[in-house]
């Protein structure tokens, strides 16, 4: 075939090769402006997206010769991250260069796979409250604690608690005769030197044994001297009290996964959204440009004088545009204005519930990425 | 995590053809397999990747591998290694992006170390 059309290109120098890629409108190592347009963006029509696909494979445009593999140097080149805002609990940023395969394994293991601390085991000793047993102790169980996870192992089922593995809280509330009362999350109280409640008498000379075993207390350890451990809200109600109602127990935190169960989870919730990007195809003028205007509830566009009485439409907030879609919706509007989002552009927010500061949650999550993947590669090799 | 020291990691494929093969990953999900699927089809020596979560209730997943020559487990290794140098950039990012935003945002900086003092 190549010889063929060597021969039939260029009769008078057998010897030189024709290749069609040295034709002058053939794009050398870029693509055309739809493809790129195709390959990172997703276009919101007013029925559907379409392109939503990501074209990841290396050689997808192989035929057209553009090489589509991406190499770390490239992506080294092409990552950024904006820090939008940044609270003790919350925090929004753009990562802009990475695929959606990596933003959602860090959004996954964010709420299922980054270990906090959470109560397991509630003792109860008294509870003459309407809560029953088991509600309190679920509801117990969903209060975060401000206490760092990485400080701790996990207990496995034939160990001991003990002061690397489990932390103790107490709960002593009662109500006078004739009132009632709220009990707060913050009149749980950390016993560092473990449980206080015996659980059977001991020789009289030995100490009696509880459901610890604490070998030293945790508070002399200096990471909790200076910051004790406590749950990380103080109004969070755990339960009401009426008159004579008294609530008494001990409740034991371990570290655990929210993939187990939601309590483990650091993350009142983390998610990612595409950079919305809306494009005017065509000058929108006057009337239909407060139509426009009009159209949009999150106040994405607007108007401009150009002089001559005349107004024209531009887009001002495209980051607040929720994709409604209304703006494209109806007769001829599909032509005047394109929604699309950026395939690599992902504005990403992270909501800590307190245990831990939502930046370093989310270079925990990165960590536990790389971990998986260096265990992949041990048992390989 | 859980299963500390056993072998998790199996490969079917065939003897005298290392350049095909499936991996089956006991305890992981989406968020590695979906990642190392993305890794390894920019790898230009890869002609197929794939994963399949053969049932729901059970914690594994297949990855298929293909590649036009190379043994499968090198690529998949190679793969690995370059998710993991990925993830430390982004680490490396992030960290000093959050030191920038709070050298240019000194206030919010000083609410925050106030508010720590309290606690």
């Amino acid at each position: 075939m190549n010889e063929k059309e060597n021969k039939g290109g260029n009769n008078d120098e057998p010897n030189k090769k024709f290749s069609i890629w040295d034709l002058p409108d053939v794009p050398m190592g870029q693509l055309p402006p739809h493809l790129q347009l195709q390959k990172t963006r997703v276009v919101c029509k007013a029925d559907a997206p379409i392109h939503t696909d990501n074209i990841s494979y290396s050689g997808a445009y192989a035929s057209i010769g553009v090489d589509n593999s991406v190499h770390l140097d490239l992506f080294r080149d092409n990552f950024k991250v904006n820090v939008i805002r940044l609270t003790k609990e919350d925090m929004e940023f753009d990562m802009i260069g990475i695929d959606p395969a990596l933003a959602n394994a860090f959004r996954r293991i964010l709420i299922s796979e980054v270990p906090t601390m959470a109560i397991e085991k509630v003792l109860i000793a008294y509870n003459t409250s309407v809560v029953q047993d088991e509600v309190l102790a679920h509801r117990l169980g969903l209060v975060p604690l401000k206490a760092d996870p990485r400080l701790f192992e996990y207990l496995s089922a034939n160990d001991t608690p003990n002061e690397k593995n489990t932390i103790v809280f107490k709960l002593h509330a009662s109500c006078k005769r004739g009132e009632r009362r709220t009990v707060y999350s913050e009149e749980l109280k950390w016993l560092p030197k473990g449980s206080e409640l015996i659980k059977e008498a001991g020789q009289a000379d030995s100490k009696p044994t509880t459901y610890t075993s604490f070998t030293c207390s945790q508070d002399v350890l200096p990471e909790f001297s200076e910051d004790p451990i406590s749950p990380s809200e103080d109004k969070i109600i755990l339960a009401k009290l009426g008159s004579k109602q008294e609530i008494e127990l001990e409740a034991h935190a371990v570290k655990g996964l929210g993939k187990t169960h939601a309590k483990w989870s650091p993350v009142a919730t983390a998610w990612y959204r595409m950079l919305p990007e809306v494009v005017l195809l065509e000058d929108v003028e006057d009337e239909v440009a407060e139509e426009l205007v009009r159209r949009c509830p999150d106040k994405v566009f607007d108007i401009e004088d150009i002089g001559h009485g005349k107004k024209r439409a531009t887009v001002a907030r495209p980051r607040d545009c929720r994709l409604c879609r209304e703006c494209v919706r109806g007769e001829g509007w599909e032509e005047r204005v394109e929604l699309r989002r950026v395939k690599d552009h992902f504005i990403f927010t992270v909501e800590s519930t307190g245990v831990l500061p939502p930046e370093v949650l989310f270079t925990e999550a990165v960590k536990i990425l790389e971990e998986k993947c260096e265990r992949v590669i041990s048992e390989l090799s | 995590m859980c299963v500390a020291g056993n072998r998790r990691e199996m490969e079917h494929g065939s003897l005298n053809d290392p350049s095909k093969a499936t991996f089956s990953f006991v305890d992981e999900d989406h968020t590695l397999a979906n990642s190392v699927r993305f890794c390894l089809n920019q790898d230009p020596r890869v002609s197929v990747c794939g994963y399949s979560i053969p049932h729901p209730s059970d914690a594994r997943v297949n990855i298929r591998i293909q590649t036009t020559g190379e043994p499968a487990r090198e690529v998949l290794k190679d793969g690995c290694q370059n998710l993991m140098l990925m993830c430390q950039h982004v680490r490396g990012t992030l960290d000093k992006a959050v030191a920038d935003f709070r050298m240019n945002n000194p206030t919010k900086m000083e609410t925050k170390s106030d508010s720590e003092m309290e606690t």
